[in-house]
């Protein structure tokens, strides 16, 4: 098949073809509307086996699958659509929410692991960072935002000619932020992406974190990079928006 | 499906078909004995009898030999005494009787050479019982004939008489056997059917009902013991089940509650829109606490049903610690805290990195919450210690603060699920942190203790030493 083996490389801005494989009808139309809204197009799938036919057919960038569907179970169209070479990311939602359910639902092929219920903005957030990754992973060594630079190779951050010192997390927590530069990161995926954890943390931890982090890239200067999206998370961008 | 009648009921019971089976067991081995043992008796007695008429015909035969059969008639003539246990036949070549107390050649033996058992009538006289004799041919001469023979007729009431008091014997063994049976039945179904009686009482709702010990120590008492642990462990589920129930009505109903108050605020209000749409953000906040809540629950229910242990990996148990209290050294900071960390890499412990780091958060998130406000109070820094240690008991993490600490009254009851103090009623939080820790303790075969700081709390999660090896 001559789509399936043709990634398409998400921009911040660009319009975004999502599939959401998703049961429940409420659910689906309001994914599809708010996708909508946020400059995307979606199709909805459902049952498994419709889902899984329009997965193989049609160009998606991203998709979303439910866990427990009828006919064919979300793990199960996954598997099918990897055993066929179609590497689509997938963003999987689970009513199910334990560490277990997420390694398996990772092992079956997905790419992403949301538990229901979920913020819309948290699952949008996801869904852009999964379309927009590079496959296969792509080896930038620089990521430039404005006159903010961070070599990854020598592990130096630089603004306006001016070398920034940062911890190590700090560090890893600008490289993630920089790798996905437009796009709004939340404290959920900060703390699964950087800290490599899947629970809530209870206090808001990464907000002091993030402060801290911009306290020392932005303070310094006119323009602020690092952003913060209300009810959201994070963004870190060029220009004001 | 239990016939009304006792009878019936004993006959019907596995005790009862026990016996049974015993006693016909034990009846059909005594009779095989006694068969034998009968058997071998006759069998001696007869060949003894026969020995002796070999010996009388030998002795007989040399008389005739010696006389000829005068001298075999008059010596046959002595011995044939009306009533003695000898018995003799002798007869002429045209088979007329010459000598003898036998009437008659007896049928039984005319026709055989080695002779046989026989009956015959004393004297011949019809109507008489007729008698057991055995007797063997002695081959004469001339044709003439001579049987010599004995009474065996005692012989014969003999195995009568032992043959009845066996029968006897077997009829009151089995009675007793049977009766035996019988009345274990009815003991062990006596209190086979107390147990049934306080189970279906059980059954029906009553779980604070025991099942009553006989206190024999048998293996009846054993199930009692074993059925009456089995009643204590589900009371107590049921309890913290209720337990449970009545806080998810009270801890997840008020947050519900608020959330549809402040939607309903928020509708009435006549300000329009930008009421709206705080009404909005605050019913979304509401219901983000809630699922908070919910999570919690969802994972400490699936923590204590073990549903997570195929999820271990290896991991340095010192550096998680570390890095999970670097998490929130920013936090403490804020607070005017100093977070004191005192573990160095190691062990290496196979456990869940996920549950283990969550638990050290909670405790250090706890921690940080309820110790700043005593430094804030006071205006003064205070510290958080973080540590972790390996003893032979046990590979302990501890998290200290100086905070208000925990009455050792009340240091078992914050483990359980919602249990709030009435000191931190204010502060945020779901009431689950501690007794989320507690389960992923017990998931790893571990224990959680709460410890008095001097001055404030210390707590204590400690993981078996075997997660090391």
């Amino acid at each position: 098949m001559l789509t399936s083996n043709y990634i398409r490389t998400w921009q911040a801005g660009e319009l975004m073809r999502v599939l959401v494989i998703e049961d429940d009808r409420e659910t689906a139309q309001f994914l599809q509307k708010a996708l909508k809204e946020s400059g995307h197009s979606a199709d909805i799938a459902e049952d498994g086996e419709v889902g899984l036919g329009l997965a193989e057919e049609g160009s998606y960038d991203v998709l979303i699958v439910d866990r427990m569907l009828p006919r064919l179970d979300g793990l199960s169209v996954i598997k099918e659509l990897r055993s066929k070479g179609l590497r689509t990311p997938v963003l999987i939602l689970s009513a199910l929410g334990d560490v277990d359910d997420r390694v398996k639902g990772l092992r079956a092929g997905s790419d992403d692991y949301l538990t229901k219920p979920y913020a819309y903005s948290e699952l949008l957030a996801r869904v852009e960072a999964l379309a927009r990754r590079p496959v296969p992973e792509e080896q930038e060594t620089r990521y430039i935002v404005g006159d903010l630079v961070l070599d990854r190779l020598s592990h130096r951050v630089i603004r306006d000619g001016e070398t920034i010192q940062l911890q190590p997390r700090e560090y890893r927590l600008l490289e993630y932020l920089m790798k996905h530069a437009g796009q709004v990161v939340t404290r959920t995926m900060l703390l699964e992406h950087v800290w490599d954890y899947h629970f809530d943390p209870q206090t808001n931890v990464i907000d002091v974190h993030v402060s801290r982090l911009r306290a020392k890239i932005d303070k310094n200067f006119d323009k602020p990079l690092l952003h913060t999206v209300r009810g959201a998370g994070y963004t870190i961008r060029d220009g004001a928006g | 499906m239990a016939p009304a009648n006792p009878l019936s009921r004993a006959v019907s019971t596995t005790a009862f078909r026990l016996a049974a089976v015993t006693v016909a067991v034990y009846l059909i081995c005594a009779g095989l004995i006694v068969g034998l043992l009968f058997w071998q008796t006759n069998r001696i007695l007869t060949n003894q009898v026969l020995l002796t008429l070999h010996s009388e015909a030998q002795l007989l035969e040399a008389v005739a030999q010696a006389g000829g059969l005068p001298a075999l008639a008059r010596a046959v003539e002595a011995r044939s005494q009306p009533d003695g246990l000898g018995l003799y036949y002798l007869a002429s070549s045209a088979d007329a009787k010459i000598a003898g107390n036998l009437s008659r050649l007896p049928p039984e033996i005319a026709s055989s050479k080695s002779g046989g058992v026989f009956r015959y009538t004393k004297g011949g006289k019809a109507g008489e019982n007729a008698r057991l004799g055995v007797a063997i041919p002695v081959a004469l001469k001339g044709g003439a004939r001579l049987i010599v023979g004995r009474d065996i007729e005692e012989q014969r009431h003999f195995a009568d008489e032992m043959g009845r008091v066996f029968l006897i014997g077997f009829g009151l063994l089995s009675l007793a056997g049977l009766a035996g049976g019988f009345v274990i039945s009815r003991i062990v179904l006596k209190r086979i059917e107390a147990i049934n009686i306080a189970s279906r009482s059980i059954m029906h709702g009553d779980l604070s009902q025991r099942v009553a010990l006989s206190g024999s120590g048998d293996e009846l008492d054993d199930l009692a013991i074993n059925l009456n642990a089995m009643l204590d462990r589900i009371e107590a589920l049921m309890n913290g089940l209720r337990e449970v129930s009545d806080n998810i009505a009270h801890d997840l109903k008020t947050p519900l509650n608020r959330l549809r108050n402040s939607a309903e605020a928020a509708l009435r209000d006549p300000t329009g829109e930008e009421a709206c749409r705080r009404g909005l953000e605050n019913t979304i906040e509401e219901a983000d606490e809630l699922i908070k809540t919910f999570n919690g629950l969802l994972l400490i229910a699936r923590l204590e049903a073990g549903a997570l242990e195929d999820s271990a990996e290896r991991f340095d148990l010192g550096r998680v610690v570390r890095d999970v209290a670097e998490l929130y050294e920013p936090v403490a900071e804020e607070r005017q805290l100093k977070l004191e960390i005192d573990a160095t890499d190691g062990p290496a412990v196979t456990a869940n990195r996920q549950l283990v780091g969550q638990a050290v958060a909670n405790l250090i998130d706890n921690a940080i919450k309820y110790s700043a406000h005593v430094a804030e109070a006071h205006n003064t820094s205070s510290e958080v210690n973080v540590s972790v240690t390996t003893l032979d008991e046990g590979i302990e993490i501890s998290v200290a603060d100086r905070g208000p600490g925990i009455a050792s009254a009340d240091r078992e009851r914050v483990l359980r699920r919602f249990v709030r103090l009435e000191k931190s009623r204010t502060e945020s939080g779901t009431g689950l942190g501690l007794s989320l820790v507690q389960a992923v303790a017990r998931l790893h075969g571990g224990s959680v203790r709460l410890e008095d700081n001097e001055p404030g709390l210390r707590v204590v999660l400690t993981l078996p030493r075997r997660l090391a090896e």
